[in-house]
């Protein structure tokens, strides 16, 4: 197989993620559990560390010195985070706790108010549990109807019934990515055949968003849910992008500061997006550290990061059926340019955590179990799988000491 | 620092690579019984054939999962064959003695309350001490044991 350009030296850019200097047992840790969440550049450490150093204060209703620069830094975390998905307005841009967060405020605020008893929404079996869960809660609540987009035998999404399965539904909400195959799903085909039907779309983008550009408009998305913590930056903060006209029609999710205008005895009337949305102390360093995490995303090119991935999957897929044949099965799509850097595999008849207990001990951190796709789980046969997945971060060292010590696991379970 | 030789103790390999009581029961009049584990989809089918007095007269397990929960079925079913029910009942607070004291000592509580462990001599199943050196593995070692008292609940209700 050709090897791609590879743009991007994974093994110098390591040396910009403070914990990926540790050992653990003794030995150089090799961090291949990016999907789950991502490592943080020294950047982002100090963005934070900064926030509480010198201008921690509550933002939005401070009027001395600090807490204007506490809040102009978060505004311009927004409209960092507006330009890194090609936004229109950073009224658009919803500060949330997670990306779960975000995919139950569409099903619960836009969903209440607009779905009702027998309407139809339609998701995909690779869904992550974060996409199912809460249009299964408003089905018990409400009474809509699930439709589910199948897989093909290699784990694309199967589009031959897209239109029957559409026709009459209010909603597609689908993942870009998916967190246990890897595979890269067509969203634009998915949005237009939304649009066609007269359903909204929305996209989670976890898995997409952190890995290559990513344009709303191109992607013609009316909601894309994604977190701040495997795009480099810290935990506790996600982001909901919504079409403005749609969020403006949308009731409030959480009542409570922030999100008002005004309250009197007898009601309120909301803030403006996109505080209306935001109810609360919202989580001031943790979107001062997202919006550092988009500038250091910058710095490398996302378009790069796409390409170092490419060449990494290639050299991943390759190496491992190299060395080990039929002994493994890797999930999802074959081509490197169909999927992301994400690798479920089953290996030797082993139990994925067997695998990563033994990984572990060679300081390799992959990640064992139903990765919260349990649907998909269970139309793959399988309880369980051991993935690896890599970043900007990782090299083609990374993968051969993966190898390496799925050898000596294969070695340690069948002497 | 734990190692593996703690965990994959030889005598849980051997339990692991050949299992006893491997297999199926007809039903009835055997009473079958599964038990899952949803954090890592260990599964377990247990076929639980008590003869009139109480005594386990055959136990056959099938399903999937790790080495720890494989092994630990393994060990468990050859152990409990032919005991009563009142002895079972012994050997799993026993067990489970072996695994939950460890457990509250992971928790942080230096001077931990010994649980009220029968004095039962527990063989083999000592390989599995290592285990709860390993907490989130604790859970894959009883499964196997919940899975049984679930069968003599349901089998002598």
């Amino acid at each position: 197989m050709a090897v791609s350009t590879d743009p991007i030296d994974g093994t110098r850019l390591k040396e910009q993620f403070p914990l990926l200097s540790r050992e653990v047992h003794g030995k150089p840790i090799v961090y291949l559990d990016s999907a789950a969440t991502s490592q943080k550049p020294l950047s982002v450490l100090n963005a934070m560390d900064d926030y509480y150093r010198t201008i921690n204060s509550n933002v939005h209703r401070g009027v001395y010195m600090i807490a204007e620069e506490a809040t102009n830094r978060m505004e311009i975390a927004r409209a960092l985070v507006r330009d890194f998905i090609g936004a229109r307005s950073s009224s658009e841009i919803i500060f949330t706790k997670n990306a779960t967060e975000a995919l139950n405020m569409v099903a619960q605020s836009w969903g209440r108010a607009n779905l009702s008893a027998g309407d139809v929404v339609v998701l995909s079996h690779m869904e992550h549990h974060a996409n199912i869960v809460p249009w299964h809660m408003l089905a018990a609540e409400i009474g809509i109807q699930l439709r589910w987009i199948p897989l093909d035998t290699e784990g694309r999404l199967d589009l031959t019934e897209l239109d029957t399965l559409l026709d009459g539904a209010k909603v597609l909400s689908v993942t870009a990515m998916s967190n246990v195959l890897g595979t890269m799903n067509p969203v634009r085909t998915l949005t237009d055949a939304a649009r066609k039907a007269g359903a909204i779309s929305m996209i989670d983008g976890c898995q997409s968003v952190p890995h290559g550009t990513t344009n709303v408009q191109e992607l013609g998305a009316d909601f894309l849910a994604f977190s701040g913590h495997k795009m480099c930056g810290p935990t506790g903060i996600g982001v909901l992008y919504g079409r403005e006209d749609l969020l403006e029609a949308m009731p409030p999710f959480l009542g409570g500061g922030e999100m008002i205008r005004d309250v009197r005895l007898d009601g309120f009337t909301t803030n403006d997006l996109p505080w209306k949305f935001e109810a609360g102390t919202p989580a001031i360093a943790e979107i001062i550290g997202l919006g550092a995490a988009v500038e250091w995303l910058n710095g490398v090119g996302m378009d790069n990061i796409r390409a170092h991935e490419v060449s990494l999957t290639e050299y991943t897929i390759s190496t491992l059926h190299q060395r080990f044949g039929d002994r493994i099965n890797i999930h999802g799509p074959t081509s490197a340019l169909e999927r992301g850097g994400v690798f479920s595999f089953d290996f030797d008849g082993l139990h994925p955590h067997d695998i990563s207990q033994v990984l572990d001990q060679h300081a390799v951190c992959v990640r064992a179990g139903h990765h919260c796709a349990k649907p998909l789980m269970k139309l793959l046969g399988i309880g369980a799988t051991a993935r690896a997945s890599v970043y900007v971060y990782n090299d083609t060292a990374d993968i051969d000491a993966l190898a390496d010590a799925l050898d000596a696991t294969g070695a340690f379970f069948t002497l | 620092m734990p190692g593996l030789e703690d965990l994959y103790r030889e005598i849980i390999l051997d339990h692991y690579r050949n299992p006893r009581n491997r297999g199926e029961l007809e039903t009835p009049p055997a009473h079958r019984v599964e038990g899952f584990n949803p954090l890592c989809g260990d599964e377990i089918v247990l076929y639980l054939d008590l003869d009139a007095d109480g005594r386990v007269a055959d136990i056959r397990i099938s399903g999937q999962g790790c080495s720890i929960s494989q092994s630990s079925a393994s060990m468990m079913s050859a152990a409990v064959k032919g005991k009563t029910v009142a002895e079972i009942d012994d050997l799993t607070r026993a067990f489970k003695a072996m695994m939950s004291i460890h457990e509250n000592s992971l928790e942080g509580a230096e001077t931990t309350e010994p649980i009220d462990a029968p004095d039962v001599k527990l063989g083999d199943l000592e390989a599995l001490r290592g285990v709860v050196k390993f907490p989130v593995r604790i859970k894959c070692a009883t499964l196997a044991w919940n899975t049984l008292a679930q069968g003599i609940e349901e089998s002598s209700a």
